[in-house]
C-alpha cells in the first residue's frame, strides 16, 4: 500500500485536516479499489466543500467538493483515510465495488455530483441537494423508476411508508412470481429529519448531543457515546475508569433490550406465541434497568461529553445485579423455548439466507454480517472506551439465514450479561465525568466508530478554525444494511418478508437522518 | 409441551395492576415539572438558557413555564437551577386535551385530558382501535407505543387494540415531527379513516416539532397536517404516560386524583 495516498486515521483521535491526502483522482480511485478487493470496507465515502475541508467556516455555493474516503481493515484494527478533488461528474466505483453504491447515491444526491456509470442511481433520501435554495428541487419522495419483471403471472405488491406494525415507514418494492420474490426494493427516506445539517448549524449548538441521542432512537447509547468521543477527542479530555465502565453498562443493557425484543419479535412472526410474550416483557425489564441508571428506558441524558450524567451507589449495584439475575434466568427459559421448538427451527433455518460473499460484497456490518460468519466487531477490532480494557470476542455464525442472525442475537444476550455483570462488580473509584469546558480543537477531523446493537455507528466531524462543527457524517449500521435485506428476500416466499425483516430489523431514521 | 408449560408457570402473571394501583416508576424518573412558586429569583434565565428545546421560559418576575409540548425531560432546567424552583416529580399523568393545557407554570397547574364526549365514548369506551403512524419518529416513541400492547401493560384488556388498516380504526395516533417526505402519507391515513376519528399526537416531536422544529417548511407537529384533540408529552413518553392518557380518553380513570405532580407524595 502506497504510504501517501492513504494515511492511517485513528477512532477517536482528532487529526489535523491538512493530513488528509489531496489525492489526483486515478490513485485515490485504484487504491480504494484495490484496498477493497484485498480485505478493506469502506467505512465512510462522502463529498465534503473543499472551503470545509480548509476548514473554514462559511459553504460557498458551487465550490468544488472533495471525496473523502476512510477504509477500514478489521482484522488489523487500521483505518486509512484520503481525499480526492471532483467535477460536477467522475467514473463511478460502485461497478467494480459494490460496497460503494449507496455511498455514490448519497453523494449525489447531497452535492449533485454524478456518479457516471452508477448501475442504479436513484435518490436515498428524496431531498433537495444542498446549499440549493429552491424548493422545487426537492424530488418527489417514492417517485422514481423501480426495477421491474415483466411476463406472465407476474405481479409487483407495494408496501409502505405505512405498514402494518407500528413500525417506522419504508417503502418496498416486490416483484413476485405467486408466492416467490424474484427482487425487493427498497426505498426510503420518509424519515429524513435533516439531523447532520443540523449538527452544523450554529444555532444548535445546545443541541447537538440531543441530536445525536434521536439519531436512531432506539440506538441512543450508541449514538450518543460516538458524538460524545468525538467530542472528547477534540478536547482532549480522557474520560474517567468509572464512567468509562458505566458507559459500557449502558451500551450493553441498550444491546440486551434490543436484541431481547427482536428474538421475541421474531417469535411472534413465526406463532410462538410463549416467547413472543416472555420476551416482549424481559425486554422491558432490560429497558427499566437503564432507567434505573438515568431515568430514561432509553438511556436519553447518560452520556454527557466528559464522562456521564448519572452515577450508582452500592444499593443501586446490588438492585441492577438482582434484576439482571432475574432477567438472565427469564430470558434462558424463553430463548430455550424457542430453539427447541422445531415448528419454530424449520421457519427459521434456510430463510433469508445470504451468502458470506454477498455480505462482504456490500460491506455490511454487525449482526447481519456475524450471521454470515464475518468476524466483525467494533468493540474489539476499534475498541474505545471501556472495550479498550475487556476484549469482547465477536459472536459469529455461519449459515447467513434468519435462524443464525436469531442465534448470535442469543449469543450476544449471553455476553452482554456476563459483562454487565462483571463490570458492576468491578467499577473503580472517581468522578463520572471530567470538565469539558475546553474549546474544541480547530482544522481537525474526527472518526468515532461504536458497536450498537444493530452494527457499528459511524460519526465523522469537521471543525471549522474556532473548534466549531463545520461538518458532521453519520454512517449507521443500517446504511451498509438495508442492501442485505434486499438480497435476502431473492427466491423467498413473500410470506417470510416479515420474519427476514425483523432478523435484521434495520433502522430507518438511523439510514434518513 | 412440558417445557413450555414449565415455562408459563416460571414466567409468572407479570400484567401491572394500572390503574386500579400506582404503578411503581424509576426513582431517576423524569415526569411532570413541578414549578414551585416564589423560588425563582427572577431575571436570571440560567434555565431558559439551558433548555436545548425552548419549552423553558422565565420572566423577570420569577414566573416560569415550561411547555411539555416541547419538553424533552433532559432535566437540564432542573440541574442547572440553584434554587430547587424546577424538579421532575415522577407523577407519570401528561395527557392533555387542549394544546394550551401542554404548558405548566409556576402560577398554574393545567388541567389534565377530559374523556371523549359522550356519543364518542359510547362508541368506542369498549372498543377502540387505533392507526398508529410514525412520521419521522426515531423509534423511542413507536417502542414505547408498541410496548403497550406486550403484556405487562397490555392494552387489550381495555379493548384497545392497533389496527393495519386505517379502515378498520376510531383513532389516528401520530408520533414524530412528521417530515415533509410523510405529509401525504400521513394525510392519506388520515383520510382513509371512517368518521367519526380522533387524533392522538404523542411525543414532543408530534406535538410541536421538538428538536426539529424551525426547518424551514417541515416538522411542525402532527397539527400542521391533521386536527389534534390529544396530546401526550414525553422523549419518548413512558409507557405508563401513554396508557394513562388513552385510558383518560375512554373514561376509564375516575376523577378523584391528587393534584399534578403530588401523586406520590
Amino acid at each position: 500500500m502506497s504510504q501517501s495516498i492513504y494515511v492511517k486515521m485513528h477512532n477517536n483521535e482528532a487529526m489535523d485536516l491538512a493530513d488528509i491526502p489531496d489525492v489526483a483522482f486515478g490513485e485515490f480511485k485504484n487504491e480504494l479499489l484495490s484496498s477493497v478487493a484485498s480485505g478493506g470496507r469502506i467505512v465512510l465515502l462522502s463529498g465534503v466543500p473543499v472551503e470545509v475541508m480548509a476548514g473554514k467556516e462559511e459553504e460557498i455555493n458551487g465550490s468544488a467538493i472533495r471525496l473523502v474516503c476512510v477504509i477500514a481493515w478489521d482484522e488489523e484494527g487500521m483505518m486509512k483515510v484520503s481525499s480526492t478533488r471532483v467535477g460536477k461528474t467522475y467514473p463511478s466505483f460502485t461497478p467494480d465495488c459494490p460496497q460503494a453504491h449507496l455511498f455514490e447515491r448519497e453523494i449525489w444526491e447531497q452535492w449533485n455530483i454524478v456518479p457516471e456509470g452508477h448501475p442504479w442511481l436513484k435518490p436515498v433520501r428524496f431531498h433537495a441537494p444542498y446549499r440549493i435554495a429552491n424548493p422545487k428541487a426537492t424530488p418527489e419522495i417514492g417517485n422514481m423508476d423501480f426495477f421491474q419483471l415483466h411476463g406472465d403471472e407476474v405481479h409487483e405488491v407495494a408496501v409502505g411508508p405505512v405498514h402494518a406494525g407500528v413500525i417506522e415507514p419504508g417503502h418496498f418494492r416486490f416483484q413476485c412470481h405467486g408466492e416467490n420474490v424474484y427482487h425487493l426494493e427498497i426505498s426510503l427516506g420518509y424519515q429524513h429529519r435533516g439531523i447532520e445539517r443540523a449538527m452544523i448549524n450554529a444555532a444548535n449548538k445546545k443541541r447537538v448531543m440531543h441530536y445525536a441521542e434521536t439519531m436512531a432512537g432506539d440506538s441512543t447509547i450508541a449514538h450518543s457515546l460516538a458524538c460524545a468521543q468525538i467530542i472528547e477527542a477534540l478536547k482532549s479530555v480522557a474520560v474517567n475508569p468509572r464512567a468509562l465502565s458505566l458507559r459500557g453498562i449502558a451500551l450493553e443493557l441498550e444491546r440486551l433490550a434490543n436484541h431481547t425484543g427482536d428474538l421475541g419479535a421474531l417469535s411472534g412472526d413465526v406463532g410462538f406465541l410463549p416467547t413472543a410474550s416472555y420476551c416482549g416483557r424481559i425486554r422491558g425489564d432490560f429497558l427499566n434497568m437503564s432507567a434505573l441508571l438515568c431515568g430514561s428506558r432509553f438511556g436519553r441524558g447518560m452520556t454527557v461529553p466528559g464522562g456521564v450524567a448519572f452515577n450508582v451507589d452500592e444499593k443501586r449495584v446490588l438492585l441492577l445485579l438482582e434484576r439482571l439475575a432475574d432477567a438472565c434466568n427469564d430470558v434462558s427459559g424463553a430463548i430455550g423455548l424457542l430453539f427447541g421448538a422445531p415448528s419454530v427451527m424449520t421457519r427459521f433455518e434456510n430463510t433469508g439466507r445470504i451468502s458470506r460473499q454477498v455480505c462482504l460484497d456490500f460491506g455490511m456490518v454487525g449482526v447481519a454480517a456475524r450471521a454470515c460468519g464475518i468476524r466483525r466487531d467494533a468493540r474489539s477490532d476499534f475498541s474505545s472506551g471501556i472495550y479498550n480494557f475487556v476484549h469482547i470476542p465477536a459472536m459469529v455464525w455461519e449459515s447467513g439465514d434468519v435462524f443464525a442472525r436469531a442465534f448470535v442475537r442469543w449469543l450476544e444476550i449471553q455476553q452482554s450479561i456476563e459483562f454487565i455483570k462483571s463490570q458492576l462488580s468491578l467499577l473503580s473509584e472517581g468522578e463520572i465525568a471530567v470538565d469539558t469546558h475546553e474549546p474544541q480543537a480547530g482544522g481537525k477531523a474526527v472518526i468515532s466508530l461504536i458497536e450498537g446493537w444493530r452494527g457499528e455507528v459511524c460519526h465523522f466531524a469537521i471543525t471549522g478554525k474556532d473548534g466549531n462543527f463545520i461538518y458532521y457524517k453519520v454512517v449507521d449500521p443500517s446504511f451498509h444494511n438495508w442492501a442485505g435485506l434486499a438480497m435476502a428476500l431473492r427466491g423467498q416466499q413473500i410470506s417470510d418478508f416479515p420474519l427476514c425483516n425483523k432478523s435484521f430489523n434495520l433502522s430507518y431514521c438511523g439510514h434518513d437522518l | 409441551m412440558l417445557e413450555i408449560l414449565k415455562t408459563r408457570i416460571r414466567q409468572k402473571h407479570r400484567t401491572i395492576a394500572f390503574p386500579r394501583e400506582l404503578p411503581v416508576m424509576p426513582d431517576r424518573f423524569r415526569g411532570f415539572p413541578l414549578l414551585t412558586p416564589g423560588k425563582c429569583p427572577g431575571a436570571c434565565d440560567k434555565c431558559a438558557d439551558a433548555c436545548p428545546s425552548g419549552a423553558c421560559m422565565a420572566d423577570e418576575h420569577g414566573n416560569i413555564k415550561i411547555d411539555m409540548g416541547k419538553c424533552i425531560f433532559c432535566g437540564k432546567c432542573s440541574s442547572i437551577c440553584r434554587s430547587g424552583a424546577v424538579s421532575f416529580t415522577n407523577d407519570y399523568r401528561l395527557a392533555s386535551s387542549k394544546r394550551e393545557n401542554c404548558i405548566t407554570s409556576s402560577a398554574n397547574l393545567p388541567d389534565l385530558a377530559l374523556p371523549l364526549p359522550a356519543n364518542l365514548l359510547k362508541l368506542y369506551k369498549r372498543s377502540f382501535k387505533i392507526r398508529v403512524v410514525s412520521a419521522g419518529g426515531c423509534n423511542a416513541c413507536e417502542s414505547d407505543v408498541n410496548v403497550l400492547s406486550t403484556i405487562v401493560y397490555d392494552i387489550g384488556r381495555f379493548g384497545i387494540q392497533y389496527v393495519a388498516s386505517p379502515r378498520h380504526a376510531d383513532a389516528l395516533l401520530v408520533i414524530g415531527p412528521v417530515t415533509g417526505n410523510m405529509e401525504l402519507a400521513l394525510e392519506k391515513t388520515y383520510k382513509a379513516i371512517a368518521d367519526p376519528k380522533i387524533v392522538i399526537a404523542v411525543g414532543a416531536c408530534a406535538i410541536s416539532g421538538g428538536l426539529f422544529a424551525g426547518r424551514s417548511d417541515e416538522c411542525h407537529g402532527a397539527s400542521a397536517v391533521v386536527p389534534v384533540d390529544y396530546y401526550i408529552p414525553g422523549c419518548p413518553p413512558h409507557p405508563v404516560t401513554i396508557l394513562d392518557g388513552l385510558l383518560r380518553i375512554l373514561h376509564k380513570i375516575d376523577g378523584n386524583e391528587p393534584e399534578r405532580g403530588r401523586l406520590y407524595s
